[in-house]
């Protein structure tokens, strides 16, 4: 198929950008987003023009490396999908594509499609873990835990970190990225004793990089895990409850 | 002069590390602060291990070029991870894991290490649950366990389909606490390109940032290399892109032995390549064999639609020559037969390079609900894929590269044949002699990083007390600087007309072509006239557009496929001296009268450890034997 691309490109993180129109011919639809993409640059750099940067790692979705604004959409749209499991089969022979690197204020853009994504790493280094030194942990069985409550666990486990929820939120949010993080620890036994700390922790550090959450709920479609904004009410939840009891003498009274 | 002592502690073998624990030396709590260590790389073993010698009170500085250690390769596995818990009840102890990790390396790895593995495969479980790991849990509440690639026993822990990632990021969470907590210092998108001798000891690193193109030098008293295998020597594997071997490459050739590159490992149930600007193979679990048939049509010339094929013209070959194992054959049989399929021309697909895995027949049988329950997950990773419904017709597979079992020479403590230069996970060739389990390298990966590292890298460190660290204006560093400078500025002068890709794809089909499944003397020697023809049109005709003070994707993948041609034709010499079939590999030459691997013990039964002697001069073999006291060594057989 024969295409035309429009791509963002910006030389670094305080030059201007500015969109660059290309033509793409002889793509076959079985071609995955990002080959499409690499095919491009072959041919950019036979044309003497430098390649376009863009961040790509496992190509499976599930290192979170890449993603892209594609026509607007983060990853493209398509449900659980993120840019590398996008195929070029989704678009029609004669499209235009616009492609543009995530939108938000607290991921500046460094290279043409790439931007700086580590305030995410900030939110976790303040509250992200359950504190265990290496090898001081029970046995693992000792502690029972109900296949539903681990399952759920695992819904919020399984965000990959890609952004995708912060660019497509009209506020620029990070929500979503952080109650998975959150309600993945919060829910299960062993996350209990820091979990007020914790939430309060990682929500203020949030809000200092991220917008606010006005429930517009486009970070859920967008997310390539499908993860639920259900999670968030439950990070309200912890977070009010983290705020206004005396976490001291609350005790498991906090919990209930 | 190298002399390859493996220092493996006398006594029994399920005696050996914890009377080496109690031989180690330790450094007392003040003293840990006047320590610094460098760990590169933040995958399973490194962010564990970065996290771990941290928690001990080490200052720690991690590397990685990703732009958060959350990204590293470990993420992808899927399968699970392997433990001797023995929760099922059915016979499973460190022993077994023990003997089903030396057999499965196909009697080519160390006994002390592997029992070592064995033995701390429990307390990783009982970590990463501890961690908040979710591990899938049975109805009571405790942990779930399924079997693995070809063992009798269910000792393999898992996370839905994505172990990895799970690991990962209970690894990385205890990295960042650790980062938050001021005692480690975090490098993101700064790639290593050095390491820095003094006195034949490790004294620090060269580093690139990527961003800014600027090369820095950072001092240390130990380097840790926990960066990974090397399967994109190949160009098509099933590893990320941005996998590779230069950290591991530019210590060996610092005085690092580089031991068994030839164990390369193919996994037979990937999605074959659709067209030649392919990018990487896609690994679908090998549990889809279990019910799935694999077949190809019996004429060359037979183009109908699988479906319309009648059972009479279908050569269900697995089954016609393994009649009790089947399509259950191991990874390295069943890679190697539809591999023969295709080159004798009936491959299927639209590019002649797959077999069919049918699951007709399962779908009959178990009815379509079962399938879906099993395999729903993997029909619809395949479908996205190819746009073809397994449930409708026939899935196409072909082995793709996996993992690599070779790496930086080690001894029992981790510690590569430079000291103070530590070598982990993947990168290190110690547990998986010749071919890995299903499941091991995480367990490897973790066992490294939490729980021998923190002991073994202070065992060094103890003897260094009262010494001062050269520091970063030493003329060792001013000189490694200088070369990673020159390197830049070499690969941007050069011009020419050709990417960094296509070097590497063009590299990676001599590789596979060559010592990819089955490897000949006469194809071996002529990869050896075929990868420095194209290294020389590489160091004439490579064009880097850009700058080397601005991300430049293509400047870094020059770097690394530069490095790729050096390991890939040392990895050719390894298995052309290699004169025999073990783990994964068929050697033409030794295989038995029905066309079987052949293991030649008497001549081979040792680590082949190769010494980097200078540019364009081939390496020297070192040998370090190989005995098996605990455990009788046979030959395998799946007739």
């Amino acid at each position: 198929m024969d295409l035309t691309l429009k791509v963002w490109r910006q030389d670094g993180p305080q030059a201007r950008g500015r969109f660059e129109t290309y033509p793409v011919q002889g793509i076959s639809a079985d071609m995955s987003f990002l080959e499409m993409l690499d095919i491009v640059n072959e041919r950019l750099i036979t044309e003497g023009v430098e390649p376009i940067q863009f961040e790509h790692d496992c190509r499976e979705g599930i290192c979170g490396s890449c993603g892209v604004m594609i026509n607007g959409k983060a990853h493209g749209g398509h449900e659980r999908t993120a840019t590398c499991q996008l195929h070029m089969r989704t678009f029609k022979d004669g499209d235009t594509i616009v492609v543009e690197p995530w939108r938000a204020g607290a991921f500046p853009v460094i290279r043409d499609l790439v931007v700086n994504r580590s305030a995410l790493d900030r939110i976790i280094e303040v509250g992200g873990f359950i504190s265990v030194n290496t090898g001081s942990a029970p046995e693992a069985n000792m502690l029972p835990i109900p296949k539903e409550v681990s399952d759920a666990a695992m819904d919020a486990a399984e965000c990959i970190g890609c952004g995708a929820c912060v660019a497509a939120c009209p506020n620029g949010a990070a929500q979503l990225f952080t109650s998975a993080k959150l309600q993945h620890l919060n829910l299960l036994p062993q996350g209990q004793a820091e979990r007020w700390q914790r939430t309060v922790a990682m929500v203020e550090k949030m809000e200092e990089y991220f917008g606010g959450c006005t429930n517009h709920g486009e970070c859920q479609v967008a997310c390539p895990k499908g993860i639920s904004i259900d999670f968030i009410s439950y990070m309200n939840r912890d977070f009010i409850k983290g705020k206004s009891l005396n976490r001291r003498l609350g005790g498991q009274g906090l919990a209930k | 002069m190298v002399t390859l002592d493996a220092r493996i502690p006398d006594g029994p073998i399920n005696e050996k590390w914890e009377s080496h624990r109690f031989n180690m030396r330790l450094v007392n709590p003040a003293n840990k602060r006047r320590f610094t260590v460098i760990m590169i790389g933040s995958g399973l073993a490194g962010a564990s291990g970065a996290a771990s010698l941290a928690e001990l009170g080490y200052n720690v500085k991690v590397f990685t070029y990703h732009d958060s250690p959350r990204r590293a390769h470990s993420i992808a596995a899927q399968g699970g991870i392997n433990a001797a818990k023995n929760y099922q009840n059915d016979g499973d102890s460190v022993f077994r894991l023990f003997y089903d990790t030396i057999k499965g390396g196909d009697f080519r790895s160390r006994e002390a290490n592997v029992h070592r593995l064995a033995e701390l495969s429990v307390n990783i479980i009982d970590q990463c649950v501890a961690q908040g790991v979710p591990f899938a849990r049975e109805y009571g509440g405790l942990l779930d366990n399924r079997s693995f690639g070809g063992v009798q026993v269910s000792r393999t822990f898992y996370a839905r389909g994505q172990t990895g990632q799970q690991l990962l990021l209970g690894a990385y969470s205890t990295l960042m606490r650790q980062v938050g907590l001021g005692t480690v210092e975090l490098f993101p998108r700064q790639e290593m390109l050095d390491v820095v001798t003094v006195d034949g000891r490790a004294a620090g690193v060269v580093v690139r940032d990527l961003v800014t193109g600027e090369v820095s030098s950072h001092a240390a008293h130990a380097v840790v290399l926990a960066t990974g295998g090397y399967g994109n020597v190949y160009y098509l594997s099933t590893n990320a892109k941005k996998s590779n071997a230069t950290a591991a490459w530019r210590a060996h050739k610092r005085g690092a032995l580089f031991a068994n590159p030839c164990y390369t490992q193919i996994h037979p149930t990937c999605i074959p390549a659709s067209d030649d600007f392919q990018s990487k193979l896609t690994l679908m679990s090998e549990s889809l064999r279990n019910d799935g048939r694999i077949w190809v049509p019996k004429d060359p010339a037979d183009t109908r639609p699988p479906n319309q094929i009648p059972e009479a013209d279908r050569d269900y070959y697995l089954e016609r020559m393994y009649p009790s194992f089947g399509n259950l054959v191991p990874r390295d049989v069943a890679s190697r037969a539809a591999k023969r399929q295709v080159d004798q021309g009936r491959g299927v697909g639209p590019k002649r390079n797959g077999v069919y895995l049918d699951f007709a027949e399962a779908i009959q049988r178990l009815g379509r609900k079962e399938v879906e329950e099993r395999y729903g997950n993997l029909f619809e990773m395949y479908d996205r894929i190819t746009d073809e419904d397994p449930y409708e017709t026939p899935m196409r597979i072909y082995p793709a590269i996996h993992y690599t079992m070779g790496g930086l020479w080690v001894d029992y403590n981790l510690m590569s044949s430079i000291p103070g230069v530590f070598v982990a996970g993947e990168a290190n060739f110690s547990d998986h002699g010749a071919n890995r389990l299903g499941a091991s390298a995480l367990m490897q990966g973790l066992a490294d990083g939490y729980f021998i590292l923190p002991y073994t890298v202070g065992d060094y460190l103890a003897g260094l007390l009262g010494q001062k660290a050269p520091g970063t204006d030493h003329p060792a560093f001013v000189e490694a600087r200088k070369g990673v400078e020159e390197q830049t500025r070499r690969f941007l002068s050069i011009k020419g007309t050709k990417s960094p890709d296509h070097f590497h794809r063009e590299l990676g089909k001599i590789m596979w072509e060559q010592a990819g499944m089955e490897r000949s003397k006469a194809g071996l020697e002529q990869a050896l006239r075929d990868i420095p023809a194209l290294r020389a049109d590489f160091d004439r005709d490579l064009r880097i557009l850009g700058t080397g003070d601005s991300l430049n994707d293509s400047l870094e993948k020059a770097g690394r496929v530069a490095d790729f041609f050096e390991l890939g034709e040392l990895l050719i010499r390894d298995a052309l001296h290699r004169e025999e079939s073990c783990g994964g590999h068929l050697r033409i030459e030794s295989q038995t009268e029905d066309g079987e691997a052949m293991r030649d013990d008497e001549h081979f039964s040792y680590v082949g450890a190769w010494e980097w002697t200078g540019d364009g001069q081939p390496q020297a073999l070192h040998k370090e034997a190989l005995t098996f006291e605990n455990i009788h060594v046979a030959q395998r057989s799946y007739k």
